[in-house]
């Protein structure tokens, strides 16, 4: 809601300069979005009458200008402007103003002197109009100090108002909330009704009382359509940011804009019959004003004639029933339309309108009658015409209901922590227009018809604390019993594997939950993904159900920028749909942690080889992230990875996750250059932790045995590592790979394992004989899984 | 028995010309081994009659002491010189980089988020999530805000599409953090059934949040921090005590300006909006919008299953995106979805 603040002073005027107004109005709920002059500085430009102009001598584009000024005398002005002409009025800087950015001097201009300049509506810093000069009215007086002339000391205020507030977007409204807030006297302008100079009526039929509780028509002939608006309602309305159309148009905004009611004036010729408001038939179809042509909801209200319909109730009017500069008789429309019958009905039809905007939010449903009383009488005086008796329809059953509100002030204190009494809450709230009856402590507020917002008690409380001010209520620094709060150590939070992670290089990124179809196609093997209804483009068009399309998109963007080692990871949420999900029926979201590590294993450096990173790098790192506990691997196939060199991951037997290097059709696709290895892990799998178990410490030496064994290449080592240790006897404390050879030396297509056997005994030093049944066991495992002693 | 004067000056010179541990072995055998001259001196006194021999012998015990030492000193020497060497050998370029693993980072908003929860959990507040598919209900009914108000439309919400490509009316991605509130006070309630008086609840929820809306400003994905506090006295100037305290924590400014506007949520009531204005820096004096917040709607409390007579409360919700910018003065906030290193490693 954007106004000038000379007419909100025009109806009250507190004491206030106009930042204090504004801050008033934003401390009181009234946002100021932002208040702005409506021009910049300037001084000493005055209204000049142009006598006559001749060319200049030396200059094509020029010309000599004989300016009446006044008091000032008359002027000789060389002007280039192309629309300078004789009897023009226009603003005349002296010599000697101060324009934005210019002092106006006694100059030659080509050889002849100019004792001022003719001003153009951007060199006054009103507009970016530079067209030609601003042409002033004819009837300015010449010699008038432009500023005071065309009220250029005003204001442009603009207010984000709250949906709640729909009582102030409008100047009555908001004078109202300011007098209430200042106790500065309300200047309201004085309605009086017009008496009618004709019998004409057309009757009003209320088919659909639920949307339109109450309709005021009423018909005005032989106005003058063509006749101008005059300066002071263009200048006010123009100012709130409405375009001057026509007088008759002109009035309409005008009153909906003073009042807050909003108006739509038919063609009366256009109509025939009876006005009636009432719900659409099936198929029924209107164009309206902006050109599009809508099929309404059934739920949409309709004001319609005999014959046809007219327009969509409260939102806009229709293109063939509207007033043109032809129109000679009007039928004016002034109605309370319910909020929730118009509620979202212009957004889905894809606009807004400013009728649209108040209704949905709550017109003073008391309004119609005295409105259009108000623009009768300012279309009668501007242009012409004679007015019929006003119509009135009414279904007091379905005006929105004003119900006794009890207000409590010891609820008042507790809610807002201030003690307050029931004299300062009478006070307060006495200020807002309702109908108050107090019963000692307690009130009965019965709230004014043009507030929707105040229908329980805490609405009345929260006036309360607006009124009183939100700055003068004090910050109760916390009290509370206090009770130390769980702290289980079995389970450790997401921030530590965030700390762990960034220790091992990996940078946290945050990417979209939405991505393109293709991710999840590639990366997740996923062809139905859940599609959102309203994507803000397509490539953010489906939730992800893996992280790993994010990372690689991570990775692409860096090598684009020439960062070639990239380690990220990042934690989020997957979703997919299922069935039995929680706490979400129908979908699966649990968070998941997954990295990448692209590029040299290590950073470059004199001190170490630059190799790439491999599979058991980023192995390393989930099996370190996850100590104490030990995860276990298994070749496994994932769309995302190279099928050779990608596992799952399990702990305790619970699949948990997947490590690999990124498959290389997608290194090619997505122009990666070198391949990505990758993990992604379910988070909830890593927050569970052991609780440590005491094992009582030996004292006894550690006696360590290598054992050295041979099988074909491509057996796995974890069946055999795991035979090895569950063949081992209980003082033997680790079984570990220490190397691992393949080359000459060994048979054709074999590798050589060798084992170190760590034993040691709580209770005893261990002896050979001991030592050596324990590794004749392991030889024996080892066989059994294909593997020989190598000799 | 100048000889043995000439002979010790001699060894000495013998030892200073060794360089090498071996050479003065040698040089030592030359004076005190088998067939050394010093040792010939020695085997030659049982020649010398009794007196004689004595002296003689005291003489030359003298000088095979003064050779000996000489000889210590020496080898002293050319162990300290060895060691020496060894030690210049070994020398390092001390100012190559040392062998180095890289680090990481937290990103810049988790960084936040993670003062964020310590701040809060210092008075006491535990730290809950929630959902990111979200039921309408939750995220909207439950919140006081039902089909048609026009609150909704200040939330551009996406809606997903069901596995027939109609728009499924009952789910959304989450608009806010606050329907977190509503889960936690109904299991809240549902834990403390038993009890006569239901303990306090205190508790923040940091989380990610979807509206459709794209710009310098604005992401489609961007995070908030709802906070609730809900006991049997909570007001209205508690609420300014725990945010305003937050805020001056958060930005360690004791004078950091801190105001509450009126405004409208369907959620509270009484609603406030926060601004915050520096008293230096770049941003000074400027009033700059930072959270929502209010005292929990009646309707709210009832939805989560409490009863608002006896109990009030207050709920907050802000921007950690915005008060990452804020804290860094980092000017864009799409550079937080970027996944640009450049910029997530000034944040170690």
């Amino acid at each position: 809601m954007q106004f000038p603040e000379s007419w909100l002073r025009a109806l009250v005027d507190p004491p206030l300069s106009t930042d204090e107004l504004c801050h008033l109005l934003t401390m009181a709920g009234l946002e100021v979005e932002e208040a702005k002059p409506v021009a910049a500085e300037f001084s000493s430009v005055v209204v000049g009458r142009v006598l006559s102009t001749e060319k200049h001598p030396d200059a094509d584009k020029l010309k000599l200008c004989k300016v009446d000024t006044g008091a000032y005398g008359v002027l000789q002005i060389v002007c280039g402007a192309p629309n300078v002409a004789p009897e023009m009025r226009v603003p005349c800087a002296l010599v000697g103003a101060k324009l934005p950015g210019l002092e106006i001097k006694r100059a030659k201009v080509r050889g002849i002197e100019s004792f001022g300049m003719l001003c153009s509506a951007r060199e006054l810093g009103l507009s970016e109009d530079h067209g030609g000069l601003l042409a002033l009215p004819a009837d300015a007086p010449i010699g008038a100090n432009v500023r005071d002339y065309l009220n250029l000391g005003d204001t442009l205020i603009t207010l984000k108002l709250t949906p709640n507030r729909a009582d102030c977007l409008s100047l009555t409204g908001i004078a109202r909330e300011v007098a209430a807030l200042t106790g500065a006297t309300l200047r309201l302008p004085v309605i009086e009704p017009v008496a009618a100079t004709l019998a004409d009526t057309r009757a009003v039929i209320l088919d659909a009382p639920d949307v339109c509780p109450r309709y005021c028509g009423r018909i005005v002939r032989g106005v003058d359509a063509k006749a101008a608006t005059p300066d002071w309602i263009r200048q006010r309305i123009e100012r709130c940011g409405i375009r001057s159309i026509s007088a008759l148009v002109d009035v309409t905004n005008y009153v909906m804009l003073e009042l807050g009611q909003p108006l739509h004036a038919f063609d009366d010729a256009e109509l025939a019959g009876a006005v009636h408001v009432r719900c659409p038939q099936p198929g029924e179809k209107l164009l309206l004003l902006n050109e599009q042509s809508v099929e309404p909801s059934r739920d949409t209200g309709l004001i319609a004639d005999d014959a046809k319909p007219l327009a969509l109730a409260g939102i806009m009017g229709g293109e063939h029933s509207g007033i043109s500069d032809a129109t000679t008789d009007l039928f004016l429309e002034s109605a309370f339309f319910t909020p929730t019958a118009i509620a979202g009905k212009a957004r889905a039809l894809g606009f807004s309108s400013d009728a649209s905007h108040r209704y949905e939010r709550g017109v003073d449903f008391e309004l119609q009658r005295p409105a259009i009383e108000r623009a009768t009488q300012l279309i009668i005086s501007i242009c012409g015409g004679q007015p019929g008796p006003v119509v009135e329809a009414v279904s007091p059953a379905h005006l929105p209901a004003r119900t006794p509100v009890r207000l409590r002030s010891a609820r008042a204190a507790k809610v807002i922590g201030v003690p307050f009494s029931a004299d300062t809450i009478a006070t307060l709230i006495g200020g807002l227009g309702a109908k108050i009856e107090r019963q000692g402590d307690e009130f009965l507020v019965t709230p004014p018809a043009h507030r929707f917002d105040m229908e329980i008690e805490e609405d009345l409380i929260e006036e309360i604390a607006r009124l009183h001010g939100y700055d003068n209520i004090p910050a109760a620094p916390p009290q509370a019993q206090l009770a130390m709060l769980p702290l289980p150590e079995d389970r450790r939070g997401p921030m530590q594997v965030r700390r762990l992670l960034a220790e091992r290089g990996y940078f946290e990124v945050v990417t979209y939950s939405f991505v393109e179809a293709a991710w999840e196609a590639d990366f997740a093997g996923n062809a139905a993904p859940i599609q959102l209804a309203n994507p803000i483009a397509s490539q953010m068009g489906v939730m992800r159900s893996t992280l790993i399309g994010g990372l690689v998109g991570v990775l692409a963007a860096n090598r684009k920028r020439q960062v070639e080692r990239v380690r990220a990871f990042e934690i989020g949420r997957v979703f997919s749909r299922r069935a039995d999900g929680h706490p979400v029926t129908g979908f699966a979201q649990p968070l998941r942690i997954a990295g990448l590590a692209g590029g040299t294993a290590l950073p470059e450096q004199w001190a170490a080889p630059a190799q790439k990173v491999d599979f058991f790098d980023v192995k390393g790192d989930l099996e370190a992230l996850f100590a104490p506990r030990a995860l276990s691997f298994d070749k496994a196939s994932h769309p995302a990875l190279h099928p050779g060199r990608s596992a799952s991951v399990s702990l305790d037997g619970r699949a948990i996750g997947v490590v690999g290097e990124l498959h290389p059709r997608w290194v090619q696709q997505y122009e990666l250059g070198s391949a990505p290895v990758l993990f992604e892990i379910d988070l909830d799998a890593w927050l569970a932790l052991p609780m440590p178990a005491f094992a009582e410490v030996s004292r006894f030496p550690i006696v360590t045995r290598d054992l050295a064994l041979i099988m074909p290449r491509e057996q796995a080592l974890a069946p055999l590592l795991s035979a090895l240790r569950g063949a081992a006897t209980d003082f033997v404390c680790d079984v570990r790979l220490f190397d691992l050879y393949q080359g000459d030396g060994l048979p054709q297509g074999q590798k050589s394992l060798a084992f170190r056997i760590v034993m040691q005994h709580t209770e005893r030093t261990l002896a050979d004989e001991e030592v050596d049944a324990v590794i004749s066991k392991l030889v024996e495992a080892g066989r059994r899984y294909g593997a020989v002693l190598r000799t | 028995m100048d000889n043995l004067e000439h002979l010790v000056t001699e060894a000495i010179a013998e030892f200073a010309k060794a360089t090498e541990p071996a050479r003065l072995e040698e040089a030592k055998s030359r004076f005190l081994g088998k067939d050394g001259s010093l040792t010939a001196l020695l085997k030659g006194l049982g020649k010398l009659p009794g007196e004689e021999r004595k002296a003689a012998g005291s003489q030359i015990n003298t000088a095979k002491g003064q050779i000996e030492a000489a000889l210590a000193a020496r080898r002293d020497e050319l162990r300290q010189a060895q060691l020496d060497a060894q030690l210049a050998a070994e020398a390092l370029d001390v100012t190559l980089p040392g062998r180095a693993q890289s680090r990481g980072a937290l990103h810049p908003v988790t960084r936040t988020l993670e003062r964020i929860e310590q701040l809060f959990r210092s008075i006491g507040f535990d730290v809950a999530d929630g959902p990111e598919i979200e039921t309408d209900w939750h995220n909207f009914t439950a919140l006081n805000t039902p089909e048609k108000h026009p609150a909704r439309s200040m939330h551009d919400t996406f809606y997903l599409q069901d596995e027939t490509g109609k728009v499924q009316e009952d789910v959304l991605l989450r608009t806010h953090t606050s329907p977190v509130q509503i889960r936690y006070m109904q299991a809240h309630v549902d834990k403390h059934r038993h009890l006569p008086t239901m303990p306090e609840i205190r508790v923040i929820a940091p989380g990610r949040v979807y509206r459709v809306d794209s710009d310098a400003t604005h992401s489609p994905m961007f995070h908030q921090v709802e906070g609730l506090w809900v006991g049997e006295n909570v007001s209205f100037a508690d609420l300014k005590g725990v945010v305003a305290d937050f805020l001056r924590r958060f930005f360690e400014s004791d004078d950091l300006k801190v105001r509450f506007r009126p405004s409208f949520f369907p959620f509270t009531e009484p609603s406030a909006e926060i601004d915050v204005a520096f008293m230096s820096g770049a941003l000074e004096g400027r009033w700059l919008e930072i959270a929502g917040c209010g005292m929990v709607h009646p309707n709210v409390l009832r939805f989560g299953g409490i009863d608002p007579e006896k109990y009030t409360g207050f709920a907050f919700g802000m921007g950690p995106d915005r008060l990452t910018m804020l804290r860094y003065g980092i000017n864009d906030l799409r550079l937080f979805f970027e996944g640009d290193l450049r910029f997530l490693a000034q944040f170690q």
